[in-house]
């Protein structure tokens, strides 16, 4: 490999600039200040050098720092996953894309029988600082494999952390957070909403906590909780309900594992009804977590039972019937006007 | 010793890039039927193929990856396959699945995001399209394993491309053809590229045939965009497979002339310069140019099958763009041979959803 292209650019960060960018500009730049902030941030993946990813997070970036420090590698996530464990052990901070959620899999076993045990089996001896980031979710008439939501499959395993940013501002302190966490971290982005929407983002953007819940709206009678894409619709739905008189409060969870329970549960006694929303599968996912949590800690506050909106328990419809399969506002209000007249 | 030294791959070539015969051609040669069905076929594929992006390209079909300057090795492989053998095809064989019979309204319908297209009785026992990359030749191992069990003579055939090399799953599916010699055509489409990583950069072997070798397979390289070539080498390894004689490994060397996908843009990573050059190997020009040479086929003839080509495609692309919405129901009545009760009520749930919201799903 030969890193000489690093020794021509300038690597320096114009700190004070603020910009207006789109998520995935916003993934890219926290790549990239965490790249220039320390020598030890390294890119791997399939087609993230020269092409910059195939949703350009990783654009510009083997420009600026290098193919040492940016590395297409072979297709196989077994191994990206592999010597993403091989160098964090060795104190590099690699973050790793795998192309689309739905070729993680192949990743798992590193993950789960590796990365997330190394420091527990070596009592800290050796620890797994690492990154692995994939776009996920469905809505972009996308071919199949490529519209799934397994952030259950990963929030199962001890040991893991999973991070999920549903705006441009929370993407980048998400994302130096995670890069700057001793442990792995699963950073979900959803893509439907890669460019969504503009915020400022700069070097001054804020780190944000890997375990804390996001209040995006505060209010009194009902509790949405929601992430990733499906923030959107749980947005629209929270200012339609605020128009007919209630009055919502909306939860981006954000960091799914570990789950801050405090925010969630502060929220919950004090509304009494919650509606739980998301793109995944309705079983054995984050949301009954969530539901069984409250169940648990909150079952004499709660007014109505909780209630879940979520994708159906079926294969990620391919794109030409996946609108079915989403979950839209009106499911959202109608969850929530049940919840709101339960008596 | 280096690589190369050791492990000799051999190379098989019959037509220059002009398409004039390099060296005496096999005697299934002289009977021009042959070559004229192969001619024809890929004109009619690449054809079909330019629509498929076409519709792409307004709005009518998803994301589809072009086979375009590749036609040979999927047309060639899939001719000189029984119908009773096992197909287990990746996504770039829009000309092998046409020459397995399949409806090119079918596989618009797949790439079309809609299941059906995988759905039909002329799929036979052939695999779907394979999407998580290299997972197939597990399968082409299983299947042929079954064939094996059974006493049955038929083969499997499996397709990837060279970015597929490099994952596990090629290498463990190799392993066991060859430690149960089974009855499998493993097909390396190696057009030079995997998405922006070129094979240079891809695999450190000289060759990707002669991971084979390493196996204990029959490994070859074949020019593939050279139909003559092709079929010497596929017929050869289809013969060993059905005589219970093991694997073999054919490397096609081909080019992707196209983009990876519609959704790509190669250009930001290609020379064009290398483009330019790739179209002068590419195998339609070099058998027409062949079949020309030997009075095989005319300005008339060639007038005629770009009429039924476009004929054909009219009639498939009309089926396809004429495909009903499926019932909501189909959704989910295919997960379980016997339904659930729970997914019965979710079932119930959308069916209402869709009728409370008049909702339909993406036209096509
Ligand atoms: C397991 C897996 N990882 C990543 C992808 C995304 N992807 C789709 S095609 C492709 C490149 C494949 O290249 P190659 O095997 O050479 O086949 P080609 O597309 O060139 O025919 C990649 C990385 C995938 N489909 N599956
Ligand atoms: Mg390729």
């Amino acid at each position: 490999m030969n890193s000489s292209v690093s020794e021509t650019v300038d690597q320096s960060i114009p700190k004070e600039v603020s910009e207006k960018l789109t998520m995935v500009e916003a993934v890219n730049l926290a790549l990239d200040h965490a790249m220039a902030d320390d020598q030890d941030v390294v890119l791997l993946g399939e087609d993230i050098g020269v092409n910059g990813g195939v949703f350009r997070a990783t654009q510009g970036l083997r420009d600026k720092y290098g193919l040492k420090r940016v590395m297409d590698t072979p297709l196989a996530e077994t191994l990206i996953a592999g010597i993403s464990v091989g160098m964090a052990t060795q104190g590099l901070k690699p973050v790793a894309e795998i192309q689309f959620m739905g070729f993680i899999f192949p990743a798992m076993e590193q993950l789960i029988c590796h990365a997330a045990r190394m420091r527990n089996r070596t009592r800290g001896r050796l620890t797994c600082p690492m990154v692995l980031r994939a776009p996920f979710g469905g809505g972009i008439h996308a071919p199949e494999h490529h519209s799934e939501s397994t952030e259950a499959l990963l929030a199962h395993i001890p040991g893991l952390r999973v991070v999920m940013p549903s705006s441009p501002v929370r993407a980048y302190g998400l994302l130096r957070a995670a890069i700057n966490d001793p442990d792995p971290v699963i950073f979900l982005e959803p893509k439907r909403i890669y460019r969504a929407v503009k915020q400022d983002v700069s070097y001054d953007t804020a780190i944000l906590p890997l375990d804390k819940c996001f209040t995006l709206k505060q209010g009194n009678d009902v509790t949405l909780i929601s992430w990733g894409a499906a923030v959107k619709e749980t947005m629209e739905a929270a200012n339609t309900l605020q128009e007919y008189g209630a009055s919502v409060e909306v939860i981006d969870v954000a960091t799914i594992k570990p789950l801050d329970m405090e925010t969630i549960l502060t929220s919950v006694r004090k509304t009494g009804r919650c509606v739980i929303i998301h793109e995944a599968c309705k079983s054995f996912g984050v949301g009954a977590e969530i539901s069984a949590a409250l169940a648990e800690e909150a079952l004499t506050d709660l007014k109505a039972p909780v209630e879940r909106v979520t994708g159906y328990d079926i294969t990620m419809p391919y794109y030409r019937m996946e609108d079915h399969y989403l979950p839209k506002p009106d499911d959202i209000i109608k969850a929530a006007l049940k919840t709101l007249s339960f008596h | 010793m280096k690589a190369k030294e050791y492990c000799h791959i051999p190379y098989i070539r019959y037509l220059s890039d002009e398409g004039e015969a390099l060296h005496r051609l096999p005697a299934w040669t002289e009977n021009s039927d042959v070559l004229v069905d192969y001619y024809r076929s890929m004109v009619i594929a690449r054809a079909g193929d330019a629509k498929a992006v076409a519709l792409q390209r307004t709005g009518q079909m998803g994301t589809y990856p072009s086979a375009l300057g590749q036609e040979a090795i999927s047309t060639v492989c899939c001719s000189l396959l029984e119908k009773e053998d096992v197909l287990i095809p990746y996504y770039r064989d829009l000309p092998g699945l046409m020459k397995r019979g399949i409806p090119l309204s079918d596989v618009l319908l797949y790439w079309g995001g809609d299941e059906r297209g995988s759905a039909s009785e002329a799929w036979g026992k052939d695999f779907p399209n394979c999407v998580p990359i290299a997972t197939q030749a597990g399968h082409a191992a299983g299947v042929a394993t079954a064939l094996k069990v059974r006493h049955q003579h038929q083969v499997a055939m499996v397709s990837m491309g060279d970015g597929a090399t490099s994952k596990g799953d090629f290498t463990e599916a190799l392993n066991l053809a060859g430690v149960w010699q089974l009855p499998i055509v493993f097909i390396i489409n190696n057009n030079q590229w995997a998405i922006s990583v070129p094979r240079k950069i891809q695999s450190g072997a000289p060759t990707l045939a002669q991971k084979g070798v390493s196996a204990g397979l029959t490994s070859i390289q074949v020019d593939g965009n050279d139909v003559i070539a092709l079929h010497e080498a596929v017929n050869a390894a289809i013969k060993q497979a059905r005589s219970g004689k093991g694997a073999t490994v054919i490397e096609a060397i081909t080019y992707r002339l196209g983009d990876h996908t519609t959704a790509d843009d190669a250009s930001r990573y290609r020379e064009s310069e290398e483009l330019q050059e790739a179209w002068g190997r590419e195998p339609i020009k070099r058998l027409r140019n062949f079949l020309y040479q030997r009075g095989l086929w005319n300005e008339e003839k060639e007038q005629a099958l770009q009429k039924e080509a476009a004929a054909l495609i009219d009639k498939e692309v009309k089926r396809y763009l004429n495909t009903p919405l499926p019932e909501i129901s189909d959704l989910f009545d295919h997960h379980y041979a016997q339904m659930p009760a729970q997914l019965e009520k979710q079932k119930q749930h959308a069916i209402a959803k869709a009728e409370a919201m008049n909702m339909g799903g993406v036209h096509s």
